[in-house]
């Protein structure tokens, strides 16, 4: 990366590279990458044999291509599918061990990882690029039961969970994106919280892709069992690079009787340069089965990074009384895009769903808001709130909702409110007349407008999240 | 404390002030009295910084040229304008926002940053004195407040803030005779030697709670007459058309 791009994308404070001595997979796709990653993680052979299985899934199926942003074909053989810092190889056994590179890369994010310095009231998974590299606040979590580890650890230490749920909510026949990932998914976080188990804490992953030229294929998987709660909430950065880096994640939530699952995202992945070189692509597929009788799953997302966002964070309501909430803001500047939204599959009785979305675009970029209501037959009285607020600055951006909407009964009702407005000049006077700056009062208004999505944020991330807000959108009025 | 010289404005291409002159020194309250579309908001406009005006002629704050700097550094430099439509902006908290305006002007002052408290006890205070209830600034910023509410705001605004010149653009309209009260209340209690008011109104009525030391008659962008209270004493009784 030359000065001259950093000077021009001093906003993203994250583009910097960790120079560190790497083990990759051998470029490109095929049977052997698989059984490499599979052997490096020391799998047992049932995991690789559904690895080969969604790979030759992976051999017949096709990329999709209905979303809004359209993007030059991904060539599959030119990526590398496993990269890991070479210190990492023996796993170390606690946080000393840990290259000491990789806990300043972490304190440079603002994830101190150290014993002394960590989070307080957050335990952290930190992963980068294809391995998890440290969990913090391991200990106190056993204790009541609860694990909390990387996904390689899971497989290994607790394949009987892992068997029953991995999976079990996005098929490896999904769709591309899915079967891929479930082909040659690295790393990512396994949380396990047992029956009448409220966590302590919030638990919270951490995702860096540092490789060029490598793309990032987490998995996560969390299992709230009956009558227990978790809040996970997960953050990512990249450098900054020329070339589009691929991202493709699959996220599985499984709430049993009566438990409750709240999962938050901020997305901040390096969102290309002013003029739209470089940047993320961020096709990920998220879904949450409610599978038990009064289950809740929310999601919350704040998605400010990425070239490209593609995902549906989703809810599955199988179990009669469930509820599955979706809180989002989406913003593109510069020449980011985002198609996102979420589904709502109702098929329990008495279902309830929300879905709150705010699209913010500037500069030349484009924001679609997707999402699916879809009521069964059999989930009667069920119902569906749903508000789509987009906001437009500047006039060279767009903004799109597209909601399909199926009620198959006639006790339920679905609800849908959009609106979409630009940002005022009267609203930046009054601001400006108090003292406060172009870009200070643009963060204050955008802030006002995504408050509901914001206040769902967990405390500790709130502040953080609103400053995230504030600026992606600087220099993008005025 | 002002100084307005030959000023003059226009926005897309069309001259709205046309030469105005005025001298407001410290401590004066000043009524600018005029018909609709005299240019009344475009001088409010002009004057807090506006963008969008083209603007020539003169136009001195204590002593130094205004017209290069931009609105958010002559409010941190104590100018103040009372809206005469306050925007709403929704989703803000009322005292958030408050607090944070404040907190930027003093810290542009090169006072000390307010903190939560001390700021508690200072809006209590002041909105006591206005005769307002606090809980209407936990609302979200001017949404869903009435006309009065509105209005009451800016003032509350004005007391918090301690601006030099307070630039009122029609504070009286809409108010009920209550309301109309609390404002010049609000006016009076700030009124020091070394502050200056710009009161823009339609009516003589709000004048009758502010006494002010000069009322300017402004008409088709320029200032047909000046004089003491009794001008809009005969404004009020024979309308501008009786001016010449």
């Amino acid at each position: 990366m030359s000065k001259h791009n950093i000077d021009k994308n001093k906003e993203y404070k994250y583009g910097f590279t960790t120079d560190i001595e790497s083990i990759k997979a051998p470029r490109g796709l095929s049977e052997n990458t698989i059984k490499f990653i599979s052997e490096i993680k020391k799998e047992p052979r049932w995991m690789l044999e559904w690895r080969l299985k969604a790979y030759n899934r992976l051999k017949v199926s096709k990329e999709p291509d209905w979303q809004k942003p359209k993007f030059p074909k991904i060539d599959y053989q030119n990526l590398y599918y496993y990269s890991a810092p070479k210190s990492s190889k023996d796993k170390p056994k606690s946080l000393d061990e840990v290259d000491p590179k990789l806990i300043e890369t972490y304190n440079k994010l603002g994830i101190p990882l150290n014993e002394q310095k960590k989070l307080s009231g957050v335990a952290v998974d930190a992963v980068f690029d294809s391995v998890s590299v440290a969990t913090t606040y391991k200990d106190e979590l056993t204790k009541k039961g609860i694990i909390f580890c990387p996904i390689s650890e899971a497989i290994q230490k607790h394949p009987d969970l892992v068997k029953k749920y991995l999976g079990s909510v996005i098929p490896i026949s999904d769709h591309y994106f899915a079967t891929l990932n479930s082909a040659v998914f690295t790393d990512g976080s396994f949380v396990y919280i047992p029956p009448n188990t409220k966590c302590p804490m919030e638990l919270s992953t951490y995702f860096r892709i540092n490789a060029s030229e490598t793309g990032q294929f987490e998995r996560t998987l969390i299992i709230a069992d009956k009558g227990s709660y978790v809040s996970y909430l997960e953050g990512c950065t990249a450098p900054m690079r020329d070339e589009n880096q691929l991202h493709a994640a699959n996220v599985e939530l499984i709430a049993l009787d009566d438990a409750e699952i709240k999962y938050s995202t901020v997305q901040n992945w390096y969102p290309g340069d002013e003029n739209g070189k470089g940047g993320i692509y961020n096709f990920v597929t998220k879904r949450g089965a409610c599978r038990g009788k009064n289950s809740k799953i929310s999601w919350t997302q704040v998605e400010t990074g990425s070239a490209i966002t593609w995902k549906y964070p989703s809810c599955i309501l199988q179990g009669d009384n469930s509820v599955g909430e979706f809180y989002s803001i989406a913003i593109t500047n510069n020449h980011q895009k985002a198609d996102t939204g979420t589904k709502m599959i109702h098929l329990g009785k008495n279902t309830k769903s929300k879905i709150i979305s705010k699209g913010i675009s500037a500069g030349n970029a484009d924001n679609t808001y997707r999402g699916l209501v879809d009521i069964g037959r059999k989930a009667l009285n069920s119902r569906n709130y749903t508000q789509c607020d987009s906001l437009l600055m500047g006039n060279r951006c767009g903004a799109h909702t597209i909601p399909y909407i199926k009620n198959k009964n006639s006790s339920s009702t679905i609800e849908h409110e959009a609106t979409t407005s630009k940002i005022n000049e009267e609203q930046l006077f009054y601001c400006n007349q108090r003292g406060l700056n172009q870009e200070e009062a643009v963060s204050l208004i955008v802030n006002g407008f995504c408050k509901e999505v914001l206040q769902q944020l967990p405390m500790e991330f709130a502040v953080e999240a609103q400053k995230l807000v504030g600026i992606s959108l600087e220099g993008s009025v005025g | 404390m002002l100084e307005i010289k030959n000023l003059k404005a226009s926005i897309n291409n069309k001259q709205i002030l046309k030469g105005l002159n005025i001298l407001i020194k410290p401590g004066e309250l000043h009524a600018i009295m005029g018909p609709n579309g005299s240019g009344k908001s475009t001088l409010a406009n002009v004057l807090s910084g506006k963008e969008g005006y083209e603007v020539s002629g003169e136009l001195k704050y204590q002593g130094k040229d205004l017209i290069k700097i931009p609105i958010d550094e002559r409010a941190q430099k104590g100018i103040f304008l009372a809206f005469q439509y306050p925007t709403e902006i929704p989703g803000v908290n009322t005292n958030n926002f408050l607090k944070t305006s404040l907190n930027k002007i003093r810290k542009a002052r090169g006072e000390k940053e307010l903190d939560t408290l001390s700021f508690i006890k200072m809006i209590k205070e002041k909105s006591n004195e206005l005769g307002m209830d606090e809980k209407m600034l936990s609302r979200q910023l001017n949404v869903g407040f009435s006309g009065g509410e509105k209005k009451k705001n800016e003032i509350l605004q004005m007391k918090i803030l301690n601006p030099n010149l307070a630039i009122l653009d029609e504070t009286d309209s809409g108010l009920d005779i209550d309301a109309l009260k609390t404002v010049a209340n609000g006016v009076n209690s700030t009124r020091n030697k070394d502050k200056s008011f710009l009161v823009i109104t339609h009516y003589q009525r709000l004048l009758n709670y502010i006494k002010p030391d000069y009322v300017h008659v402004l008409t088709d962008g320029r200032i047909i007459k000046s004089g003491s209270m009794e001008l809009a004493e005969q404004l009020e009784k024979s309308g501008y058309k009786g001016i010449n």
